[in-house]
This record gives C-alpha cells, structure tokens and sequence, in this order.
C-alpha cells in the first residue's frame, strides 16, 4: 500500500517544495509560477466535471467572471483589497455557476459541452461589445490591491502571490480530492459509468452533477481572481473559446485522475508555451500541439499516469 | 541522487555568478534590447516587418561599432503569444536576460501592461509604436518614454487636413475595429471636429469586431446612407477587406474616404484604390518623404528593407529606427555626460528625459515633462503613378507636431475641447509626389 | 426607409448565411456520422482560402476564369488530402475512446494549423478577388451589390444542400454513411466497413469546410487567425440546428444571417452577441437544437 503511493507522493513532495522554493531563486519566475498554479485551480473544476465525464467547453466564463469581478471592483469602487477580491470573485462565479448549473445538468456529454460553450460566448461577446462598461477588447486593468490592508511594493507582491496562491492550491487540491473519494464524488463518477443505476438507488444524478458544476463554477472563480491581480489586468479573451480549450487540454495533458493532474498539466503547458515563445516564438502552437497529441496517443493517462506507469507490474492495486 | 545534487549545486553556483554586477564604468559586452512586437497574430503585419528593421538596423549599427563601441544585441519577445506569456517574458528578459533597455510594445493593450512593469522593474523602455494618448497623461513615469507621437496629434492631423482639403461636407459616418484604438481614435476625431465643424451630423458609428472578416453589410448599409466622408482608424486586414469591398461596390466613389492609417496598405491594395483617398501615417512616414527622399542614406535604408523583405518599409519600420536612434541619442549624452565613461542605467534614464534625436523623418523630441514623444505628421491623398504598382501620396502635408499635440500635463479630450474653428487655420506647407 | 433597410439586410443576410452554411454543414456531417466535433474545422476553412489565392493567383496571368475552377480544385485538394491525414492518422487511433480526446485532438489539429499557416503562407494580409471583379454588380434600391456575393453563393449553397440531400438518399455510398449514423453496430454487422465511411465522411466534412474558405477568399483579406472565428460560429449553427441535421443546419445559417444582418443596420452593437444569443436560447428550451430528433437514453 504504502509503495503505491509513494511515486506520486514524492512528485507532489517535489513539486510543492519546487514551487516554495524557486521563486527565491528565480525572482522572474514567480509569476510564471503563481499563473500556473492559479491555472491549476481552475483546471481542478474540468477535472471534477470530467469525473462525471462531463467536458465544459465553455467553463473560461468563470475564469472571466472572477476576473472581471475584480476588474469592475476597480473600476467603479476603487481601491480593493486582496481578501476581499478572494471573496467576491469565487462567490459570483459559484452565483452564476448555480444559476447556469440549474440548466446544465439536465444535458449530458456534447450537449452540454455546448450550452457552456454557449454562455461563454455570450460572455464573452458582452465583454467585448460593451466597451464604455467593460473597455471591450482592450480590458480593465486591475491595480496592484492590498493585503489585509496592507499594501506592497512590486517586488515583494509578487512573493505574496505566489506563496499565497500556493496555500489555496494545498487548500483546494486537499479538499477536491476529499471530496472525489467521498460518496458524493464517488456518485460523480457514476454518472459517467452508469446514471440510470444511481438513478435506480434512489439518487438525483442531476443535484450530483450540480454540486460537482458549482464547485467547480467556483474554483474557475477563485483562479481568475489569482490571475487577474498577478497579471493586473481583465480582458474578454479570459472568457474566450480558446482559454476554455486551453484549461480542457491542461486537464487531458496532466491526467485526471488525481487533483495532482492539474498542476503538472498547467507546469508543462505553461513552461512550453513560455520557452517556446522565448526561443522558437514562431512555433509554439505547433510545439503545444504535437506534445498533446503524443500525450492522448502514448500515454493515455496523462502525465501523473507516466508517473505512475513506472511502478513495478506486480505493485498494481 | 548524490550526482543530482551535485549538478544542482553546480547550476546554483553558476547562477550566483552569472548575476554578479558588472562594475558600473566597465563596457559591457554588449547592450541586450529586448524587444516585444507581434509575431503572430492579426497584428503582425506592423511586428513582422519592424522585427526585420530591427535586425537590420542592429547588423547595421554594429557595423559601425555599436553604441559607445559597444555591440547591441537584440531579444525578442511575441505579443501575440497572449497577457500571461507577454508579462511572464518580459520579467525574463529584465531579470533573467538582463537586458539593459525595452522596446515595448505595438498594442497600447501591451504597453498598458507593461509600461507599470518596467516601471517597477526600473527598466527603461520605449514604447516605440502604441498610440493610446492616456498612458502617459495618467501618470508621471520615470523609466517609460515614447519615442513617437500618440493618437491625439495623429488624428488632429488627419482632421485638420480634411478640414482644409475638402471642408465642405455635412454627414459623416464612421467604420472602426473594436477595441481601443478605434473607439479612442474616433473619440479624439470627433471631439475635435465638434469644435471646428459644429454643424456635422453622425450618421453611424459601427464599430465592427476586431478580425472581421466581412463588410458588406456595413458597406450595404454606408451606400443606402450616403454619408459625404467615411472615415477609419482601421488597420492590416481589416482595412483591406473593408477598403476592398467599399470599392468593388462604389462606396470609394461615393464618398470622401478617410484611412487614417492607411499608409501601411498601400502596397497591398495596389491598384485597387481610386485616387484622391486621405491617407495618414502615424507620424512623417513615408518612403518617399519629401524632405527625406533625397538622402543617400534614407534611399539606401529602403532599398536594403526592400531587398530583404520584397516591401518599402512601413511607418512600424521607421519608428523602430526612431527607439534605435533615441537609444543611441541617450546613451550618447549619457557617456558625454559621465566625461566619456560608459554610463549607468539610472545615467542613461537621466539622458533621455527631453532628448531630441533624429529617425527617417523630421527630428523628434520626447518632452522632459511626461516623456511624451513630440512626431511629426505626414498626411496626403491616393495619386496613380505608374513607376510603382500601387497608389502614392500626393499634396502631403507635413504638420509641425508643436500645435497639435497637447500640452503636458493636459488630458487630450480636455484639450480638444478648448480647440475652436480657427485651429484649421494654421499654416502648413504642402507637398507634391515627385516634386 | 424601413422597407428598403428590410431588402437589404435580406440580400446582406443571404450571402453571408451561404458561406456559414457550407461551414457549417460539414460540421455537422462529421459529427453526425463520426460523433466528433471537430474543433480543427475552422482552420480546414483557412486552407480552403489560402489554397484557393494561391492557385487563383498562379491561373490569374493565364485566364481569369480559371480562377472559378480553382476555388473548387483547392477546396477538394484541402479537404481530401488534409482532411484524409487527419483522419487516418489523428484521429482512427483514438475511436473508441472518451470523446474528449477525439475533440481534443482535433484541437492540437487547430493549434498546429494554426502555427503552419503562418509558417507557409506568411502574416501578410493575402488577396485574389478575381471572380468577384469578373462578375458584374447588380443594383437593388440604389445600393450596389456583387452578383458573386448575392447570386453565386447563395446559388452554390443550395446547389450543396440540394447536392447532399441527393448523395445520403440516392446513392449507395450516401445510403452506407446514413446507415452507419444511424446504428454503426448494425451497419458494421451486415459489412458495412465503418473505417471506410469516417475516412470519406471526413473528407466530404472537409472539403466542405475548406469550399466555405474557397468562396470567402475573393471577397475577404486572408490574413493569421482567421479561422478562429469560423469555429465557434459553425459550432453555434450546428448546434443550434441540432447536431447532424443537414437542413436544420441551411435554415438556422439563414436564421443567424438575417439577424446578423438586421443587427448591422438597426443595432450594431449587438452583432457579435446575436448568434451566441440564439443559441443559447434554443439549447435551453430544445436541447437537441431546433431540428434534432432526441436519442434513446443510453443505458
């Protein structure tokens, strides 16, 4: 038992210690790494959905709306502070999430991969052509906020941030997988295995799914919060098509069975996509691209499924 | 584990190294520019060309020995790449690569972004191509310069040569990308031509997503309507298609076309436009500029743009020379200033506050109040010429950048807004193709 | 005013339902018969355009008219060798498995045609307007318009609708991909092979959408990117239409047209919102999209 475990137990070992203590080292990486760990949160709710096996191909909404809860807070508010902005964002999107997930969990599978395509677009467009609310394409910037009132210089937020964003992805990432293996997430994966039984035991699959969907309508929340205070700015494309496929593929690459998946998916994706535009600027779609495609060919289970791969045969559960 | 530890703690110490300080007055061994302009993307008809002037540029510069004898060397980073790559690749310049200057950026949506960033990395940067007039009338920067002119004098430029070319018009409608450049441009536009045209009546104002693809609806919709002059900020190909469609279908003839940044079409469209289209440049650029054309050097710039790209170059070519050449202006008065020593950063910022220098066009200054680059603008209309397989400006105006960019301190619609029918008034010399 | 405001947001609505339509549609087969939405459509469509100036360019000095072929050769070439690669080397290894990955491979597909087009075919903004100078203007209520736009497209679309309504119904071959939609097991059973049809369905779906590109490309500037757009807008018509419905798919194109179109003129800000609006409205109160039929739940 213990052996299991110890593989990617020692990657996340490795990896929280990495993230603890490479900032110190590199100072410029320190936002790369708060936007991939604020990333991965998000990617923590696909990962809930695909449990059910449910794909949102629209869940950047609550990314976007997180985000621009801040951004509007700035805009016609004024100054804000961090603790605060952590609140009202992930409790808009997990607002909306309940509202929209009322809806949602009546659809299955590409239907409803859809629909949420569908309200992100709309988001979306609103985002965009709402210019004298929203500055359209261009964005609201999002001034550097307090942090329980008190306010830092540029060097030293974004060591805030990192360690910050660290401590709610233990905190998320402890309490998503908590809740996978409690009946409740255990009833999850059954809508995806067989819904008509846990219909038969008595169980709404429908209230199932919907926990399943606002939480993880508030997980998108609380990452675009992270990200628009790290990037300082709200811009529609966070709601865009493109950012949904974007966490879906971060799902896929980093494995999904584990909420471990979505930080090493987000790492991979985003040091790609960083050094690529760095040294080969030209061909980073087409490096993403092939790594995904090498990832769903050869290595089915994502990159925690390479992990594990590497035990022994005979040390399989 | 012992040999990973090992290998690390290699790596650890070569670090520490690497970042050890170069003593202050020693000559590095190179400048690091780090430059962000788009590869890819829509907006990579002005970064593509501009990275190839960079690079040329630089071989040329170092031919001649660099700044302050010392060779420059360039790092380029993608805007297109989208915010997080663009902010996580300009700390890694500045921290990692220790780049000494940056150029950035072509979209005000970046340089709104990183302008704070540089600022707090106390990184000299020149915003060397966007146009949002708010970002340095916000705040006082004390590392961010731009070495151009911004929407304000451009647009002012544009209008007042509408203005004196054609006054005699009633409606005007107006077709814009979508985001803040057009809304900001058109804003600028029309608060102005309020003060100096009272009795004009809008009669639409679309705004069209960014990347459009199609315009015959809007074109339908102009030709019902019949506006006297139609007036755009739109860019790259978008303003081809839109250009195009207006022209298959008569809207060209119908109307008074305005491409305020229609410059860096011309070579595309080639014979497609009529003649007699106003057409702006961002500032004096033009590759036959009627003060500049006669000038070995500038001759010889062009050419050798041509030969590597197979097109003239383009106002974002010349204003990467103009982040250059204000570069070479800082370091310069830097060194005369240090007694001929190689200076230090915060010299160098010292020396470009209110610095004039000179690019392919009259001479620029960034004023020393807010940093605000002082252009010239260069205006003119569509003219056939058979020499060339496409439309050249003639009648250009070339305006002195003085009375049509705000005053320091001042917000521009404010300023506008203090503007009256007189201003059209002003003297402004005028140029023909060819002469 | 009114009426004539009515005339020609009908005409503006018409021309560009066609081209969505062709998009569209392909979509629509592809998923219909392979059950994977192809995320990779939209650049098949940038293809079908950069292919078609490209050899519209290289024909232009011999005739002008050959341009007219040469949308139609480069929308086929695109489609069956492209589509054919992406199929039977992309996307036959994953049947059989969650469908995400399938949508997810088609979304690498996007992101590597993406980069590639950028690659061949450089940032500049491309044009070969050639058949639509070659075709005269015709006037309606003073307002010029292109016959190509207004006449051409509209025609080829409902020649394409018209074309495979025929080819599903009327053929043999149409008859094995209806079968193989309808219940692949049973298909498979009597010996249909079901490799086969994914790999000519496929084709059909993307020389459809790279004939949609085709088509644009006298009337548009070819620049990066542009196929981004056409995605999700194809998704929104295909859905709303109801996924796999050929006819739902021309009237939903013509629906979002015309409100398109009428947005343009009476309320411009809401342009980009209306298909997106539509859709969702349908989906909530039609999940299967206005024309698609409800399956058996599956057990």
């Amino acid at each position: 038992m213990v052996k299991q475990l110890s593989l990617p137990r020692m990657a996340i070992a490795v990896a929280v210690i990495a993230a603890i203590i490479l900032p110190m080292l590199m100072p410029s990486w320190a936002t790369l790494i708060t936007l991939i760990l604020a990333k991965g949160i998000v990617v923590l709710g696909i990962i809930i959905l695909l449990q059910a096996g449910q794909v949102s191909f629209g869940h950047a909404m609550f990314f976007g709306i997180g985000a621009y809860a801040v951004a509007f807070w700035g805009k016609y508010v004024g100054p804000g502070d961090l603790l605060l902005f952590l609140v009202i964002g992930p409790v808009l999107s997990t607002i909306f999430g309940l509202a929209i997930g009322l809806f949602m969990v009546r659809y299955r599978e590409i239907f409803f991969g859809m629909l949420n395509l569908a309200f992100s677009m709309v988001l979306w467009s609103l985002l965009e052509k709402m210019y004298h609310y929203t500055n359209g394409a261009d964005g609201i910037r999002v001034p550097r906020p307090t942090l329980a009132g008190i306010a830092f210089t540029p060097e030293t937020f974004q060591y805030v941030m990192v360690y910050l964003t660290l401590a709610l992805v233990l905190i998320t990432s402890f309490a998503v997988q908590r809740y996978l293996d409690s009946p409740l997430g255990h009833m999850l994966r059954a809508i995806k295995s067989n819904e008509t039984r846990l219909e038969y035991l008595g169980v709404s699959a429908r209230k199932v799914l919907l926990i399943g969907y606002v939480i993880s309508a508030f997980l998108g929340g609380l990452g675009g919060v992270l990200v628009a205070v790290t990037q300082q700015i709200a811009t529609p494309e966070f709601a865009y098509w493109t950012k949904s496929g974007e966490f879906v593929f971060i799902a896929i690459l980093g494995g999904t069975t584990s909420a471990f998946g979505a930080f090493a998916g987000a790492a991979v994706f985003e040091f790609v996509r960083f050094l690529a535009a760095a040294k080969l600027a030209n061909a980073w779609q087409l490096i993403l691209g092939i790594v995904l495609i090498v990832i769903i060919m050869y290595a089915p289970g994502g990159l925690i499924g390479l992990l594990k791969r590497k035990q022994p045969l005979g040390e399989k559960p | 584990m012992k040999a990973i530890l090992r290998t690390a703690t290699a790596a650890a110490v070569a670090m520490v190294l690497q970042a050890l300080p170069v003593a202050a007055q020693d000559k590095p061994r190179e400048v690091k520019i780090g430059i962000s302009t788009f590869l890819s993307g829509p907006a990579s008809v002005f970064g593509v060309p501009a990275k190839a002037a960079a690079e040329m540029i630089a071989e040329d510069l170092n031919k001649k020995g660099g700044i302050g004898g010392v060779p420059v060397s360039l790092h380029f980073i993608d805007e297109g790449a989208g915010g997080e790559a663009l902010v996580s690749n300009y700390r890694r310049l500045v921290q990692d690569e220790k780049v000494d200057v940056t150029f950035a950026s072509i979209s005000s949506g970046s340089c709104l972004q990183l302008a704070p960033l540089a600022e707090d990395l106390k990184m000299m940067n020149f915003m060397w191509d966007c146009g949002a007039a708010s970002i340095l009338e916000a705040k006082k920067y004390r590392y961010n310069f731009r070495s151009q002119a911004n929407a304000t004098p451009e647009m002012l430029a544009v209008l007042v040569y509408l203005l004196k070319t054609k006054p005699d018009f009633n409606t005007i409608a107006v077709v814009n990308q979508d985001y803040a450049w057009g809304r900001e441009s058109w804003e600028i536009f029309l608060t102005a031509l309020k003060q100096m045209k009272p009795d004009v009546k809008v009669v639409a104002e679309l705004f069209p997503k960014f990347g459009a693809p199609d315009y015959s609806t809007e074109v339908s919709r102009l030709l019902a309507l019949r506006p006297d002059v139609i007036f755009t900020t739109s860019w790259g190909g978008d303003l081809d298609t839109f250009v195009r469609q207006s022209n298959q279908r008569g809207l060209l003839r119908q109307s008074t076309f305005v491409l305020a940044i229609g410059e860096t079409s011309l070579q595309r469209l080639g014979n497609d436009l009529p003649d007699g289209l106003i057409v702006g440049a961002r500032g004096d650029h033009w590759f036959l500029h009627p003060e500049m054309k006669n000038d070995p050097a500038f001759k010889a710039f062009n050419d050798a743009f041509r030969a590597k790209t197979g097109a003239w170059p383009i106002y974002p070519v010349y204003h990467m020379q103009q982040a250059f050449s204000a570069l070479q202006g800082a370091y310069d008065n830097a060194i005369k200033a240090n007694g001929g020593k190689w200076p230090n950063r915060e010299q160098v910022v010292d020396a470009a506050g209110g610095l004039s220098f000179k690019g392919w066009g009259r001479e620029v200054t960034m004023r020393a109040e807010d940093n605000q680059g002082l252009e010239a603008q260069l205006v003119g209309v569509t003219r056939t010429d058979p020499a060339y397989g496409f439309k050249v400006l003639d009648n250009m105006m070339i305006f002195d950048p003085k009375p049509i960019t705000n005053p320091p301190g001042t917000k521009s619609v404010e300023w506008l807004k203090t503007l009256g029918p007189d201003f059209v008034k002003m003297t402004v010399p005028t140029f023909k193709h060819g002469g | 005013m009114d009426s004539t405001i009515a005339v020609l947001a009908v005409l503006d609505g018409l021309s560009y339902a066609a081209l969505v339509f062709l998009v569209s549609v392909g979509l629509s087969l592809i998923f219909g018969v392979l059950r994977v939405v192809n995320v990779a459509h939209g650049s098949l469509y940038a293809y079908g355009a950069y292919a078609a100036a490209t050899i519209s360019l290289a024909v232009t000095p011999i005739s002008p008219w050959l341009t007219f072929p040469a949308l139609l050769i480069a929308s086929v070439l695109v489609g069956v060798v492209i589509g054919g690669l992406i199929e039977r080397f992309l996307l036959r290894p994953v049947y059989g498995r969650e469908e995400v990955l399938q949508l997810l491979i088609t979304f690498a597909v996007f992101m590597i045609m993406d980069n590639l087009q950028r690659l061949i075919w450089g940032v500049q903004p491309i044009f070969a307007a050639e058949p639509l100078r070659l075709l005269p203007n015709i006037t309606v209520l003073g307002v010029a318009y292109t016959s190509y736009q207004v006449l051409l497209l509209p025609l080829l679309a409902a020649l394409t609708l018209v074309g495979l309504r025929y080819f599903l119904r009327y053929t043999l071959s149409g008859a094995v991909i209806l079968a193989v939609t309808e219940d692949r097991e049973a298909a498979t059973a009597i010996g249909i092979d079901a490799r086969r049809v994914f790999l000519v369905t496929f084709m059909i779906g993307a020389s459809l959408a790279a004939l949609g590109g085709a088509l644009a490309s006298p009337t548009t500037s070819l620049v990066p990117g542009m196929g981004t757009d056409m995605i999700v807008l194809s998704f929104a018509v295909a859905a709303t239409a109801g996924l796999g419905q050929i006819e739902g798919a021309a009237v939903t194109a013509l629906m979002i047209g015309l409100a398109r179109a009428f947005a343009i003129y009476i309320q411009p800000e809401f342009e980009v919102l209306v298909p997106y609006l539509i859709m969702v409205i349908v989906l909530l109160v039609r999940p299967m999209g206005l024309f698609g039929v409800s399956h058996v739940r599956k057990i």
